[in-house]
């Protein structure tokens, strides 16, 4: 919430003068009967979407050429709001001319730009892109009845925020791959959730069937759950040092082959200049602290600074190589 | 031509009490709690305003009326305020309301439930009211209150509301009524009805905005919501609202005086426009005449998507409303059509029109010519109306 939020305005003030426009006089407004297409050499096509007890519906209807698959003519009906009728009005004039394969491609975000006056100025405000959606729908809907497929053939992923068309994989694979965190981060990625918001959380402008906020719990819980089974698969199989695990989490054979690697390239030469060695006899965990057992071997043995600089200079070596919670203790 | 419709929403000021208020606003801008001259010159006319205020409602001179800002406010107040002085301190765990309730009632019954508050919701018949019997099918002794709008928003239609204020005195419940529909346009007898807590608006009845009350009977205990100062006896604090207050007693004065006159010219004019309406093919409107607050009109116009409609109206001058809320903040229909029972395809196609004494008869033959030609325009654009072949033998 902020100073732009505490008071609502007119919606209607936010409108192009395009979108005006044409709620008031839509030009491709109507129906196109069999009598109409024949005339043109066209098949007719009449696709529905909608319902009116979903508050929205409309009707395409499309003349086209089968012989090139180009969309002669192209008009509608809906029952919606201003923004509905507009952005049927615009989605049917950018129908005409292209091939059913081409109308397809159109999106609610092209129909919206469409309407704009100004490029870089939105034609409806952000609540009302949904209103848009729904041209793009029916346009899915009278290719496949063209083609004779299912509409799910040009549709086969959950969207999850019709404005701007962002699926349900899309946003799990972005917040998977950046680590996101936040449903902030997901609109700086996606766009999804940047217009009418319904899709953020349940309460906003309409119902949803998925919510970022859920999707987002939920890749973040299996995130979690993946990055716990690892560990302990790394614990059980005590293979390869997985540079995701502290030296805490590793199993002790792990423990042991870290703190072995440590010794022999920063400890073992020191030592050998001296005629001396020294072996690791076992690690023990308590609690937080992990004690090194070793023995001092050849000139070491016996050597009065192999209780005091030796030991040092070898716990800090692994102290700060491994962690800070080793101690080393000769016996 | 342009013609406001939406009285239900919010009127405009009677021109006696805007007149009445602007020195207030002016030259006599005194705290009336300061001893001094400047304070006391507003004295008189506050306490003219409060028996106007007392006397609009027939309240009892040991009734409080509180001012607040609004009847969301006092709403709010009387909810809150039972659940600390009866849910919290006493043995009494629910509140009894309706499934319309305006949501200054609903969204504070959600939040008392998140506080463990039981709140039960009595479903309305196919008039959208309940009745006395429903009313008592819900009740027990556990309930601490039950509130009931006197006038629903959006319908119209008046609740029985001393019958059902008689029911929860019987299971020992206080009774409140939101009034804010039925102040100014039918009878409101706080005292014939027997209710304990009414709520009201000044905007609603020709007063400004930001001025409400609260009925309180016979100072029954009510835990404050603003505390800080000793305004309206301790029970509601902050600075009193003078010009607000001052213009609302005497537009309630006003619009008691025009009740008569409410039933008979907009009452008729009312008729009139639901008459043309009603003339059309495919429109319903919710509720008796007889049993609705004279100045509203819900219809459900097939085929004609509500926001549509009402931006038709507005190119055409005309002021509605719809509770088909593509035009709002979210998108579901119109909640009382859906409570109701009404088909779900008829509750997006909701128009309210709500009309007030200040409405001509030459306002309202040109909202009928208007409201023909949008209906006709935008079912020759809907999907869904072009199915319904009867539509075009109707010549329109």
């Amino acid at each position: 919430m902020a100073k732009g939020n505490l008071i609502s305005g007119n919606i209607w003030e936010e409108y192009s003068q395009k979108v005006q426009n044409a709620m008031n006089a839509p030009k491709n407004m109507g129906e196109i009967t069999e009598e109409d297409a024949k005339a043109l050499g066209c098949k007719l096509i009449v696709a529905d979407h909608g319902a009116e007890s979903c508050g929205d519906a409309v009707r395409l209807y499309w003349a086209v050429d089968e012989t090139t698959d180009i969309i002669k003519d192209s008009k509608f009906k809906s029952f919606g709001c201003g923004t509905a009728i507009a952005s049927s009005d615009y989605m049917a004039e950018l129908c005409k001319g292209k091939t059913v394969d081409q109308a397809v491609k159109i999106t609610n975000i092209d129909v919206e730009k469409a309407m704009r006056d100004d490029p870089d100025i939105p034609a409806v405000p952000p609540q009302k892109m949904h209103c848009s959606v729904m041209a793009y729908d029916v346009i899915k809907a009278a290719a496949a009845s063209y083609k004779g497929v299912d509409p799910d053939h040009f549709e086969d992923e959950i969207i999850v925020c019709e404005c701007a068309r962002v699926s349900l994989g899309t946003i799990k694979e972005v917040i998977r791959l950046n680590d996101l965190t936040t449903v902030e981060e997901i609109t700086q990625y996606t766009k999804a959730g940047a217009f009418c918001k319904s899709c953020i959380k349940p309460g906003g402008h309409e119902k949803r069937e998925y919510y970022l906020v859920d999707i987002l719990a939920e890749v973040r819980s299996e995130m979690e759950a993946e990055r716990m089974k690892a560990i302990a698969d790394a614990k059980i199989s005590g293979s390869g040092v997985d540079s995701d695990l502290s030296f805490e989490e590793l199993t002790v054979v792990k423990q042991l082959k870290a703190v072995e690697a440590i010794i022999d390239e920063h400890v073992r030469p020191m030592l050998e200049m001296d005629g001396g060695n020294m072996e690791i006899l076992d690690i023990k965990s308590e609690e937080s602290r992990i004690d090194i057992y070793i023995r001092y071997l050849g000139a070491c043995s016996g050597c009065a600074s192999g209780s005091t600089g030796t030991l040092y200079a070898i716990e800090n070596i692994l102290q700060e190589s491994l962690s800070p919670n080793i101690r080393v203790i000769p016996v | 031509m342009k013609v406001y419709l939406d009285n239900n929403a919010t009127t405009m000021i009677d021109p006696e009490a805007l007149e009445l208020m602007l020195p207030f606003l002016g030259e006599k801008f005194g705290n009336p709690n300061s001893l001094h001259s400047y304070g006391s010159q507003t004295h008189p006319a506050l306490r003219k305003a409060l028996d106007q205020l007392y006397t609009g409602i027939n309240a009892a001179d040991n009734d409080d009326i509180v001012i607040t800002g609004c009847a969301t406010e006092s709403n709010n107040w009387v909810l809150k305020g039972i659940y600390f002085d009866k849910i919290l301190k006493g043995d009494k765990k629910r509140i009894v309301t309706t499934t319309v309730e305006h949501p200054a009632i609903g969204a504070t019954c959600a939040f008392l439930e998140s506080l463990g508050v039981e709140i039960t919701k009595v479903d309305v018949n196919n008039q959208g009211i309940i009745t006395a019997d429903d009313l008592r099918n819900v009740m027990s002794d556990d309930v601490a209150l039950v509130s009931v709008m006197w006038a629903n928003n959006e319908t119209g239609m008046i609740f029985p509301i001393k019958e059902l204020a008689s029911v929860a005195h019987e299971f020992g419940a206080l009774f409140h009524t939101d009034a804010v529909q039925a102040v100014g346009k039918i009878p409101v007898d706080v005292q014939d009805a027997n209710v304990d807590f009414l709520s009201f608006s000044g905007h609603k009845f020709h007063a400004p905005k930001g001025v409400g009350a609260l009925y309180i009977k016979n100072s029954i205990p009510l835990t404050s919501l603003l505390h800080g100062g000793e305004h309206m006896g301790g029970r509601r604090s902050g600075t009193l609202n003078v010009a607000g207050i001052v213009a609302m007693g005497q537009a309630l004065e006003n619009a008691n005086k025009f009740l008569a006159f409410e039933q008979s010219h907009v009452g008729r004019l009312r008729n009139k426009l639901e008459d043309a309406l009603l003339s059309l093919p495919d429109i319903t409107v919710v509720g008796d005449r007889a049993n609705r607050v004279p100045n509203t009109i819900l219809a459900s116009i097939k085929g004609v998507e509500g926001e549509a409609m009402l931006w038709d109206l507005n190119q055409a001058g005309i002021a509605a409303s719809t509770g088909s809320a593509c035009a709002s903040e979210d998108l579901e229909s119109n909640p009382i059509m859906e409570a109701i029972g009404a088909d779900s395809e008829l509750a997006h196609t909701a128009l309210r029109l709500s009309l007030s004494r200040f409405n001509t008869e030459e306002e309202i033959d040109y909202t009928i010519e208007k409201i023909k030609h949008a209906v006709h325009r935008l079912r020759s654009i809907s999907s869904s109306y072009a199915y319904a072949p009867e539509w075009h033998k109707s010549g329109l």
